[in-house]
């Protein structure tokens, strides 16, 4: 909402504020003032002038020279406007003059003549192009009224005019009209309204006696009104008028639409004017409209209506879509002499039903839908009516046609005292209440210190206690407000188990190199079934997708993060970017429906991608590149401080190098898989070789086993033996060590792999594998022939097992 | 007897003092201490001699034996004092090349922010409650006192997955969900951050999705000068002890009365500035006091419990606090972006 200042002050006494401290004071008492903007900067030498003469230039076809009166003198100027002529009021800067844009006005002379000033266009006064009134858009403005030559335009025009742009939430639809602006900035001024005149005459005809209302949509039209105004003379409205539109950035028209739209703006009440003498009959008729109704709105615009749309017939055809835009068939124009005007309360869900379904927001249909005021509506029609009396030549009809069963009633709402100050943390007393009641103008019964008071219809926001709680803390200003903590007992917070293991993983991932990223949930669909670990996708039945998406790129919600990450990768890379090591903690959508009709199950993972250098230190010739087993190690080292026991099994995985993948398994449930991204599918992002993880945290969250119990160091020493193994090139190294496990007996205390060799001195086809094996008893330090024993074991169940051999 | 040592003391002395390495220095311990050395056969020699004698040269010939093992001692401490020498010189190294970088990630910003506020109200007695991305329509809006043709359902557009089901709008619904398990008869003081979704284009003041931390405190007699406090004490330890705060009145369905919450602006600490864009006060989080209809439908009655309730955007409170310029970069995850702020 745009406020001129000029114009508030019609109805609320401003005192000394200024734009900027009444700015503030708005803001600060609830609605928030998004910007000031003044009509023209502060203009000196600029006064009316009256064009004596006007004659074409000797020596140039499209100038004239005219000579123009300014009050203390007369003086030549050279003019460029199509549209001069003599006998013309017009706005002169004279020299002297700094025009916006810091254009100085000199004495010139154009093609050999001397001019000696400037005639002026609104534009070139710093009015905005789009609410200067058509006809005067490419030429000088020319007065209309009678004005005093000589004297400073600013008045005439408005220029130091201030407009405040309102930030409206939506419960103040009430300072959606310079009136509903004027009580609440009278209520911070502690001002009273000034409400405008709408009275007029009127003739002995009755507009009941011409026109017929008859409601049959009730529910959606609650009141309808229907006043006649004849004899009326379109013309320009009255200058101020104007000037107070285009501040409110409305572009005049003629009088009789300038009139309506400068009583919705004041009222907040939107009025329609239909040429009765085209309306085809003497009938209104509101209903539904008919499937496939066609309808031809004023911007000639043939539309399509259907029984959600709420018209206005003449019995016959509808002439308006109602609230909304009226038809072009009965639109005022320069012929209108008799016009009706409909002031009416039309339901805001009707209203709102049309505006989706023909993208026609305006500003009557924003007021409707919010809610008008319901005894503002033929308060409206009577201003209107006023203001045609007295710009339009109009002759009123007595009366009003119309259809009533609108609710007038105040709401009422009881307060306490003690009940405001309870909910505030305040100590206002009965008087201050009745103080703040007499700001907002709203009457009220006091019986003590309870109040039941009366709200005003204007303000349709305030139902319940807590609306009137806040009211009253507004007025009375938060500022005031103590700060207290809360006195209720205190109860100690806490990270829930999930979410303290959750900061841990990020911990691990972090001191392992690799840092965090957050992508998008919403993706392309297919990108959403790309690399989506096995366990997901046996739950998924298929990717949940958006009603209506903005765009297939985020259409889809994610089964996997790693393609995100891909994308992230890809994107840093091509930003010469190319060592990567990132992860991300999310979650993926899970629905086991084809349609989903029901929430899908929302499942955090860890992912991760790395590629490129892992290890540089290049003077020190230390070079490692990321590889399966970097990551892995990673992977291993989360899992291991988790307390977790994992298997990791080689696996096919679509979208994966099926050489270098592993899946993971945990008491044989999948909890995802590792390895390289398959050379084709990485190629789509423009990488090469890059590794990639994703883990169910679900699964690991729920299974940590990391008790925090003492275990004694061991005080025995533990002995030692290595194994070298021959067996087949393609026997997983795991296998052989669950193997080694299992034989090895009680008092094995570690085993790993130390050694893997493949080549000379062996069978083609053969691997080598050594294995250190420590063995530990807690209790006492073991035998030779205990270790040699369990040694034996080992070797008989991997050559029964795995065809291995000790290597020669 | 006594002679002969004396002068043996002094020929072994010198002959340590002429020992030019550790093998000579050897050869001269052998030499005068050793079993066949001048020492050994003089010690020997002692039971020729009487009683008397005996004790006089016993001592003299410790002494001298004492004198020559310190002497021999002495140098050869010298001598390997000197052999360390050469080899640490040899192995002097450049210590200003730069040392083998660790491998070290760090959190995205906006997780740090989160962080940040998390554990600052969980300091307050706050817990953090988390809750699902896809939200029914009654969690989302209804619970919320924003029936189906609430007007202010237009000011978030959202992305509907059925009629029924859609992307989370704000993380409000998990405060309904929390109160609905607490059935109404035990307070709440919860925190709930995480990601919220609109149908926004994205742009560099827009995102489709982004984050939000928010938070609710219902007792019996909450105070709205409670929430004032609470959200001075967290803007002063978020932001810096220098900070004001100023409410003002605002509009959300879910409270009542609303507030929206300024800080005063770090750069000019209130006299306006283009930072504040000459307000002196910076918007940063919206709340109020919870709106009964809210409490009513979660089980608490308005007229024993009240409550209240706010929220905010890590995103905007990261552009204002780091100056990033642009949302999209949050989402980017440009290295050079993320890795800015690992630092403490």
């Amino acid at each position: 909402m745009l406020v001129s200042l000029n114009w508030l002050k019609q109805y609320v006494d401003l005192g000394s504020e200024t734009p900027e401290s009444l700015a503030d004071k708005i803001t600060k008492t609830g609605i928030e003032v998004e910007g000031i903007e003044y009509v023209s900067e502060k203009l000196n030498h600029v006064v009316v002038g009256y064009v004596e003469s006007c004659e074409k230039h000797p020596d140039a076809d499209k100038l004239n020279v005219t000579i123009v009166n300014v009050g203390t003198e007369t003086i030549q100027i050279v003019c460029g406007a199509p549209n001069v002529k003599a006998g013309q009021h017009v706005i002169v800067a004279k020299v002297g003059a700094v025009l916006p844009g810091n254009f100085k006005i000199k004495k010139a002379k154009l093609r050999g003549v001397e001019s000696n000033g400037m005639i002026c266009s609104l534009q070139e006064l710093g009015v905005k192009e789009q609410f200067v009134p058509k006809d005067l858009a490419d030429g000088i403005f020319v007065f209309d009224e009678e004005v005093e030559v000589g004297r400073d335009v600013t008045s005439y025009l408005n220029l130091d005019d201030a407009i405040l742009e309102l930030g409206l939430t939506p419960n103040r639809s009430d300072a959606l009209s310079m009136l509903g602006v004027a009580y609440e900035v009278a209520a911070i001024l502690n001002e009273k309204v000034q409400l405008p005149n709408v009275s007029y005459n009127t003739s002995t005809k009755r507009a009941s006696e011409l026109v017929n209302v008859e409601v049959e949509a009730k529910e959606d039209n609650p009141y309808y009104g229907a006043f006649v105004a004849k004899n009326i003379t379109i013309k320009a409205s009255p200058l101020w008028m104007r000037n107070y539109l285009m501040a409110a950035g409305i572009r005049p028209i003629n009088n009789v639409v300038d009139i309506t739209n400068y009583v919705l703006l004041e009222y907040g009440q939107p009025l329609h004017a239909f040429d009765l003498d085209k309306f085809g009959s003497n009938q209104i008729v509101v209903r539904r409209a008919e499937a496939e109704e066609k309808f031809k709105t004023l911007d000639e615009e043939v539309r399509t209506l259907n029984a959600e749309h709420l018209v206005i017939t003449n019995g016959e055809r509808p002439h308006a879509l109602a609230g909304v835009m009226g038809g072009f068939e009965s639109e005022v124009s320069e012929t209108t002499r008799t016009i009706l005007l409909e002031a009416a309360y039309f339901d805001g869900k009707r209203v709102r039903q049309a505006v989706k379904d023909h993208g026609l927001r305006s500003e009557s249909s924003t007021r409707f839908e919010k809610g008008v005021d319901p005894n503002r509506v033929k308060k409206a029609g009577f201003r209107a009516l006023h203001l045609l009396e007295k710009y339009a030549d109009a002759t009123i009809c007595q009366g009003v046609s119309e259809y009533d069963a609108l609710d007038y009633e105040e709401k009422d709402v009881v307060i306490t005292t003690e009940r405001i100050n309870e909910r505030l943390g305040t100590t206002i007393s009965d008087d201050e209440i009745i103080v703040i009641l007499n700001k907002l103008q709203f009457n009220y019964t006091q019986s003590g210190s309870s109040f039941t008071v009366h709200v005003p219809t204007r303000r349709q926001d305030i139902t319940i206690f807590e609306d009137m709680l806040e009211e009253v803390a507004r007025i009375y200003g938060y500022d005031h407000l103590d700060y207290t903590l809360p006195e209720g007992g205190q109860f100690a917070g806490k990270l829930t188990e999930r979410q303290a293991l959750k900061r841990f993983v990020k911990q691990v991932m972090e001191g392992a190199g690799l840092s965090e990223a957050i992508t998008y949930s919403l993706t392309t669909t297919e990108r959403a079934t790309r690399l989506v670990a096995p366990d997901i996708k046996v739950k998924a039945v298929s990717p949940v997708r958006l009603a209506m998406p903005m765009s297939e790129e985020h259409s889809t919600l994610r089964l996997s993060i790693l393609p995100e990450l891909l994308a992230v990768a890809s994107y840093n890379q091509a930003r010469k970017e190319k060592d990567i090591a990132l992860y991300e903690i999310g979650t993926v959508f899970v629905s086991d429906e084809k349609e989903v009709t029901k929430q899908p199950k929302e499942l955090n993972r860890l992912s991760g991608v790395m590629q490129g250098a892992w290890l540089s230190h290049p003077f020190q010739q230390e070079q490692k590149s990321v590889d399966f087993y970097v990551a892995k190690g990673i992977v291993e080292t989360l899992i291991e401080r988790l307390g977790v026991d994992v298997q990791f099994t080689k696996a096919d995985i679509d979208g994966m190098h099926p050489g270098r993948t592993a899946e993971i398994f945990a008491n044989n449930q999948s909890i995802g898989f590792i390895g390289q991204v398959h050379p084709t599918l990485a190629k789509t992002y423009d990488l090469k070789e890059i590794y990639v993880f994703d883990l169910d945290l679900e699964y690991l969250y729920d299974a940590v086993d990391v008790e925090p119990r003492f275990v004694q160091i061991p005080r025995f020493p533990s002995m030692s033996r290595d194994i070298a193994l021959v067996m087949d090139g393609v026997t997983p190294s795991g296998e052989v060590l669950s193997t080694i496990k299992s034989a090895a007996g009680e008092h094995l205390y570690s085993v790993h792999v130390f050694d893997v060799y493949q080549g000379d001195n062996l069978p083609e086809g053969k691997k080598s594998l050594a294995f250190n094996l420590r063995y530990l008893d807690p209790t006492r330090t073991l035998t030779d022939e205990e270790v040699e024993a369990s040694y034996m074991h080992v070797l008989e169940a991997v050559k029964a097992r795995h065809g291995a051999v000790l290597r020669a | 007897m006594q002679e002969k040592l004396h002068a043996l003391k002094e020929e072994a002395l010198t002959k340590v003092a002429q020992a030019e390495d550790l093998k000579a220095l050897e050869a001269v311990r052998v030499g005068y201490l050793g079993k066949k050395g001048p020492m050994t056969e003089v010690l020997r020699g002692m039971g020729k001699l009487s009683p008397e004698e005996r004790p006089v040269v016993g001592e003299l010939a410790n002494k001298v034996r004492e004198a020559i093992t310190t002497a021999l001692e002495e140098k050869k401490q010298r001598f390997e004092a000197d052999v360390l020498n050469t080899q640490l010189k040899t192995e002097t190294i450049d210590v200003t090349l730069p040392g083998r970088p660790v491998n070290l990630g760090g959190p995205h910003l906006l997780t740090s922010i989160v962080t940040e506020i998390e554990d600052l109200f969980i300091g307050m007695g706050f817990d953090i409650k988390e809750g699902p991305e896809v939200e029914t329509d009654y969690y989302n809006f209804e619970a919320l006192n924003l029936p189906k043709d609430h007007p202010a359902r237009d000011m978030q557009d959202s992305f509907y997955i059925t009629e029924e089901l859609l992307l989370r709008t704000h993380t409000s619904p998990v405060q309904a969900r929390t109160m609905g398990e607490y059935r109404g008869n035990k307070p709440v003081k919860m925190i709930c951050p995480g990601k919220v979704y609109r149908r926004d284009t994205d742009d560099a003041t827009h995102s489709h999705q982004f984050t939000q931390v928010e938070g609710l405190y219902v007792d019996k007699n909450v105070r709205m000068s409670d929430l004032k406090g609470v959200l001075n004490q967290f803007a002063k330890q978020f932001f810096g002890e220098e900070r004001e705060i100023r409410l003002r009145p605002s509009f959300f369905p879910f409270t009542e009365p609303s507030v929206e919450m300024d800080i005063s602006c770090k750069v000019c600490h209130g006299k306006g500035c283009s930072v504040c864009k000459q307000t002196g006060w910076i918007e940063i989080l919206g709340g109020g006091m919870v709106h009964p209809d809210v409490l009513k439908m979660a089980g608490y009655d308005p007229e024993i419990y009240s409550g209240f309730a706010f929220g905010m955007g890590p995103e905007r409170i990261a552009m204002l606090k780091y100056g990033v310029d642009d949302i999209r970069h949050f989402y980017t995850n440009d290295q050079r972006f993320l890795t800015q702020y690992h630092k403490a």
